[in-house]
């Protein structure tokens, strides 16, 4: 124990380097930087990206694969990828609700408080690694898929753009398992979220099935839930099979503005919310 | 910079729900000083602190950290601080490494010198061998020096210590304190809480004790020692058999209860430390015809000032080694069976609180 401390401090008079712009957004990046190092070493968080993805993929296509006939006809495989894929995000943003929620709770929060940072970078640096987890299980999908004979039926842009239709959705999603997180009592309340809200979302929906074989309330609850919404636009992007289009409900007929609308709406609503819920949380 | 207060506090309240966590409370730090916030549990000690460091409002009353006010101008007053808080705030699924660069960046360091400040530390505090570990495999010991070295990423004038050593083993304990001795003599200033009067003892300049969300006491060690006036006196005789004598002659001149000894050779009892005592006592001994081999008048324990402060409940041991009490009835030798008497544990009277 020799280094010396001197007490004139580096922090003393100095502006933010670079001004506030940059200063945020090296803050973001840090914090990103931290949530992704969360995500490699939680197990669960990092199976939720990884191997689930392969094995909702194999286990769907093989063991609903030869039973379900898609109305109009076509490969339930490129019936099921976007749904898959679907699944997947939205199932995994419970990890922006535990993982926030889990920071309130060890007081961690409380360090970064302490610091001279952009505070909202907690929740926008945990929303990027979201994005950027979002990223790596739609890859792990289209790779899953590919190999048990997914092929998509439109160009490059296009199927990009299916992609990016449920990128955009999930993150939209984050922001509400962050209002989630932020008001949970606990780590473990922020979960049961996932099973009481995201799988309902997730199922209830033409994500695995057309709804045409569903009972009619239930059909119509699915015919508007944004999950069908975004898979059937993806699945037009990607020129894979959309039973859907023949139904008469505007999001069916719309389904890629309507996801859009959906999306966008969402990020309005709960990214400000979620903003007001943190400071609420953070202030005494 | 030296006749500076880098912390202010005047009268700061603080109400959580039914909880008044703090009820005016005034203290100021100057620089290059430690000041020890001393106080049981629950007596408000982390709520000043949690408001000095800009993490909750004061209800009331005003308070600034390098001149800065706390609640004016909260973003500079980050900039001039280190907080090393009660809690686990460290990151348990970054290892020790990341951890301290996570603090640099946020704090606007970037990451070269970060990384080199991170380094500079984790050798300082004898952990660059679990520099690379998850912190989940960190001992207590280790994560409070790493809470330690967090707080002093930036060099920050102003460092906040919440009960740094909670829950240490003794030899981590004095390692905690040995890098808090080291920032002393690099003008830093250090509000430390503690609810270790030992801590506070050896480390802080002044001291201020508080309860129930007030101040009770303001001084430096020594000055609280002092004021609370309940020195304690030590007998030894010369030879065995004179106890009963000598415990009579010393009863009018005591506080309290005189406390024998097993072997009935050492007598102690609390007295005030009044000038020429110990000739008193000498002389009242002499005349019993008491041999004295050693006499001494021992200044107060913190501990005795603290339980008298914050009127923390004393149990009351030894009964049975009760031989004279401070009202003169001299009683017979009955020296007891238990060890006791030594004036370390034995009797603490009640005190009047010293408020400054």
């Amino acid at each position: 124990m020799t280094t010396t401390l001197t007490p004139t401090s580096v922090g003393l008079d100095r502006p933010r380097s670079g001004g506030l712009v940059f200063g945020s957004l090296s803050d973001i990046w840090a914090m990103t930087r931290r949530n992704l190092v969360h995500i490699a070493r939680e197990p669960m968080q990092l199976s939720d990206v990884t191997i689930q993805p392969v094995l909702f993929t194999v286990l769907f296509v093989y063991i609903f694969g030869g039973a379900i006939a898609l109305p109009g006809g076509g490969s339930y495989v490129d019936y099921l990828l976007a749904g898959i894929l679907a699944l997947n995000l939205v199932t995994s943003v419970m990890g922006t609700a535990v993982g926030l929620s889990t920071d309130l709770h060890e007081g961690m929060i409380d360090r970064f408080r302490t610091l001279p940072m952009w505070r909202s970078a907690v929740l926008v640096g945990r929303s990027m690694a979201d994005l950027l987890t979002s990223l790596l299980c739609a890859l792990i999908v289209g790779l899953t898929g590919l190999a048990v004979g997914w092929r998509p039926g439109a160009n490059d842009i296009s199927v990009l753009g299916g992609f990016a239709l449920v990128i955009l959705f999930a993150y939209a999603l984050t922001w509400i398992a962050a209002c989630v997180g932020l008001n949970a009592k606990s780590p473990e309340s922020a979960a049961s979220f996932g099973f009481i809200v995201l799988f309902p979302l997730a199922f209830v929906s033409n994500a695995m099935v057309p709804t045409q074989h569903m009972p009619g309330w239930l059909q119509a609850v699915a015919e508007w839930n944004p999950v069908s919404a975004v898979c059937a636009g993806t699945r037009v992007l990607w020129g894979n099979p959309n039973p859907a289009g023949a139904l008469h409900a505007w999001p069916m007929r719309h389904p890629i503005e309507a996801s859009v609308i959906w999306s966008v709406a969402l990020i309005a609503l709960a990214a400000p919310l979620a903003a007001h819920f943190f400071r609420r949380r953070t202030t005494e | 910079m030296a006749d500076e207060l880098m912390i202010r506090a005047e009268g700061l309240t603080k109400r959580y729900g039914d909880t008044q966590a703090l009820a005016g409370v005034d203290f100021s730090v100057p620089a290059g000083t430690i000041l020890g916030l001393l106080g049981p549990n629950g007596a408000g000690k982390t709520t000043a602190v949690r408001i000095l460091t800009t993490l909750a409002r004061p209800d009331s009353g005003r308070a600034a950290v390098a001149g800065i006010d706390v609640v004016k101008h909260p973003g500079e007053v980050r900039r001039h601080i280190g907080v090393a808080a009660q809690d686990a705030t460290l990151d348990p699924l970054l290892t020790g490494r990341q951890n301290l660069v996570l603090v640099g960046e946020l704090s606007d360091m970037g990451r070269a010198p970060s990384r080199a400040r991170a380094a500079e530390l984790l050798a300082q505090f004898e952990l660059t061998d679990a520099a690379d570990r998850v912190l989940k495999g960190y001992s207590g010991g280790m994560r409070r020096r790493l809470d330690l070295a967090a707080a002093l990423m930036t060099r920050p004038p102003v460092l906040f210590l919440d009960e740094p050593t909670t829950g240490l083993d003794p030899t981590s304990r004095q390692r905690v304190w040995e890098a808090i001795r080291e920032l002393l003599g690099e003008g830093v200033t250090v509000l430390l809480t503690t609810q270790y009067l030992e801590e506070a003892d050896a480390l802080a300049h002044r001291i201020v004790v508080v309860d129930h969300g007030k101040v009770i006491a303001n001084g430096t060690p020594t000055e609280l020692k002092e004021a609370s006036r309940s020195a304690r006196l030590e007998v030894s005789l010369a030879a065995p058999d004179s106890e009963a004598r000598a415990a009579g002659a010393m009863a009018p001149l005591v506080a309290g209860r005189v406390h024998v000894s097993e072997d009935g050779r050492r007598l102690s009892a609390g007295v005030d430390a009044v000038p020429g005592l110990a000739t008193a006592v000498v002389r009242a001994l002499d005349a019993a015809g008491v041999l004295v081999d050693n006499i001494e008048v021992r200044q107060p324990s913190l501990d005795d000032v603290f339980f008298s402060l914050t009127g923390g409940h004393i149990e009351d041991e030894d009964e049975d080694e009760v031989i004279g009490s401070g009202d003169g009835a001299a009683a017979a030798a009955t020296a007891g069976g238990s060890d006791g008497g030594d004036g370390e544990s034995g009797d603490r009277h009640e005190l009047e609180g010293v408020r400054t």
